[in-house]
């Protein structure tokens, strides 16, 4: 029987550059810092990389929002290539990294270097967050509104947190979901960050402060929404053949989910509570015998806790519209709880590095490399997924020690 | 002179013209396709369903219900007034078909989900664009 491709690719390294709100730095430093980081992290060299995959790739609108492409990338460290990729249009911006899975298991390369850099908080500089929307005050030109900007520009909705408050208001009725289980996404965050010397915000945040918040997009209230930064992530996907070659066990890859049934559009998709993550978490689950009890850290995608909630559901870490009940308290997804969520403080908290930080933080908790915050037990199974609305991708990762 | 407010106005194609100038005798308008009758939003050049060419707008009820909303106070970008209700509607035309829009004429508090809501139109005449809103049902 031939072996499952995921079980062809492993994780060998991960690198993260400086993290800031603003730091003004050149964002192809933050870039390569990652790359190089985590080259060294897998114990190669830049003579060893030979494919390139990277979210969203070398696009300049809107502001800050990529750090460099695969080709500012592949030219600054003179690589010589099997197979490169860069793009935004795909499952979730992990996707990259599973297709980066997909060249190696394909034979293409043998190491395949991932990344993701953002430089927002220094482009949006004091000009808030309208200042790198479309329409938005930062900009020059008045934009005609295309694509699926043709249906939310002309009534004052260019950002991605009002459409996902429809989705979060549609789950608090059907469900009966409330602000006081929804915030508890945002403060275990908070408590997480506080350990990550990385992080953004790492002042003490009580369900009371976050329900204080002013409201962004009801039911999203400030601390709902990530806080855009500076940085880059990075790690490397190596074909299985080499691991005698790695300066450290590997992360194995057990199973990736891509999948997308409904209409890719964050309107006429047939279930707003649940959207495109449904699909791509269970798409994961059939490629494994392994079941979400064996799952012992969880590292999911919050650009808005919302997010969060509705992965929760998809992965099967609860019930279809269980996610408040689960969630109340805080106790389940705390560090010591029975899924440690977002460990390194997620993008509420620890900064919108856009996906890859969680792929790069469940490989950290692994690899027992989490100092302060590291989940207690050694765990050796964990979930990274990233994406919202209608796309999503994940990934779930074993590592025996 | 126009005294409609300051709004980014869709681009305008031979695709989406007719929907975005409907309004201007006070009715909203979908493509349909004329060979299985099945109402296609966004606009497309083909039938999702049976894959026909043969589409054209045709009118809607303007009738609709609130299937989720907000209310945005977050100036992403010049609006006429903060805060506003932003919605999605389902129309009863066909199961699914829903439209992004806001709820005017009415309180924001008053929003709510399962609100029967009627079309009506903002004019930018000078650009031919009448952008669907929707309001209260009276009863």
């Amino acid at each position: 029987m031939a072996t499952k491709p995921e079980h062809l690719t492993v994780i060998s390294g991960v690198g993260q550059s400086d993290v800031g709100r603003r730091l003004f730095r050149d964002p192809l430093e933050l870039t390569l810092d990652a790359c190089v980081e985590a080259i060294t992290d897998a114990g190669l060299t830049t003579a060893d990389i030979d494919g390139i995959a990277t979210y969203p790739g070398a696009v300049g609108d809107p502001p800050g929002f990529s750090g460099g492409g695969a080709v500012d990338v592949h030219d600054a460290l003179r690589l010589n290539l099997g197979w490169w990729s860069g793009g935004i249009e795909r499952p979730g911006q992990l996707g990259a990294v599973i297709d980066a899975c997909m060249a190696v298991a394909f034979g293409l390369a043998k190491h395949v270097l991932c990344f993701r850099s953002v430089y927002e908080g220094s482009a949006q500089g004091q000009g808030g967050r309208a200042a790198v929307m479309p329409g938005g005050g930062g900009r020059q030109v008045i934009p005609r509104a295309g694509g699926f900007m043709e249906w939310v520009l002309p009534y004052g909705a260019p950002s991605a947190a009002p459409w996902i408050a429809m989705m979060a208001q549609r789950h608090f009725h059907e469900y009966g979901t409330t602000p006081e289980q929804l915030g508890q996404i945002a403060v275990n965050a908070r408590k997480n960050a506080a350990l990550n010397p990385k992080a953004i915000y790492s002042d003490p945040m009580t369900l009371d402060d976050y329900l204080n918040a002013r409201v962004i997009a009801s039911p999203l209230r400030l601390f709902d929404c990530d806080v855009p930064c500076d940085g880059g992530t990075a790690m490397i996907v190596s074909h299985v053949d080499t691991v005698p070659d790695l300066r450290k066990p590997p992360i194995r890859v057990e199973a990736v989910g891509t999948a997308l049934h409904g209409r890719p559009s964050w309107d006429q998709f047939d279930d707003l509570t649940t959207m495109a993550l449904r699909d791509a978490a269970a798409q994961m689950w059939s490629r494994t015998d392994m079941k979400p009890s064996d799952v012992q850290v969880a590292e999911m995608y919050d650009g808005f806790s919302f997010i969060t909630m509705a992965w929760l559901e998809a992965m099967g870490f609860c019930g279809k519209g269980e996610s408040g009940p689960f969630v109340e308290g805080g106790h389940n997804i705390a560090r010591d709880g029975v899924l440690p969520l977002n460990t390194h403080g997620g993008q509420l908290s620890s900064g919108r590095l856009h996906g890859f930080s969680f792929l790069h933080e469940a490989c950290v908790q692994l690899w027992g490399e989490a100092g302060a915050r590291q989940v207690p037990g050694n765990p050796e199974v964990g979930v990274a997924c990233a994406g919202g609305g209608p796309m999503g991708g994940a990934l779930l990762l074993t590592q025996s020690r | 002179m126009s005294d409609a407010p300051f709004r980014v106005l869709p681009r305008i194609t031979d695709r989406n013209a007719p929907f975005w100038a409907s309004g201007r005798d006070g009715v909203m308008r979908f493509q349909r396709c004329q060979a299985c009758r099945y109402w296609i939003h966004p606009h497309s050049v083909l039938c999702p369903q049976c894959l026909s060419k043969d589409l054209a707008y045709e009118a809607v009820s303007g009738r609709a219900t609130v299937h989720t909303f907000t209310i945005n106070h977050q100036p992403w970008m010049p609006v006429p007034e903060l805060p506003f209700a932003l919605a999605i509607v389902a129309l009863p035309e066909q199961d699914g078909l829903r439209f992004t829009t806001v709820i005017v004429n009415c309180h924001v508090d008053d929003v709510h989900i399962g609100m029967p809501v009627t079309v009506t139109f903002e004019a930018h005449e000078d650009e031919d664009i009448w952008i669907p809103m929707f309001e209260p049902e009276r009863s």
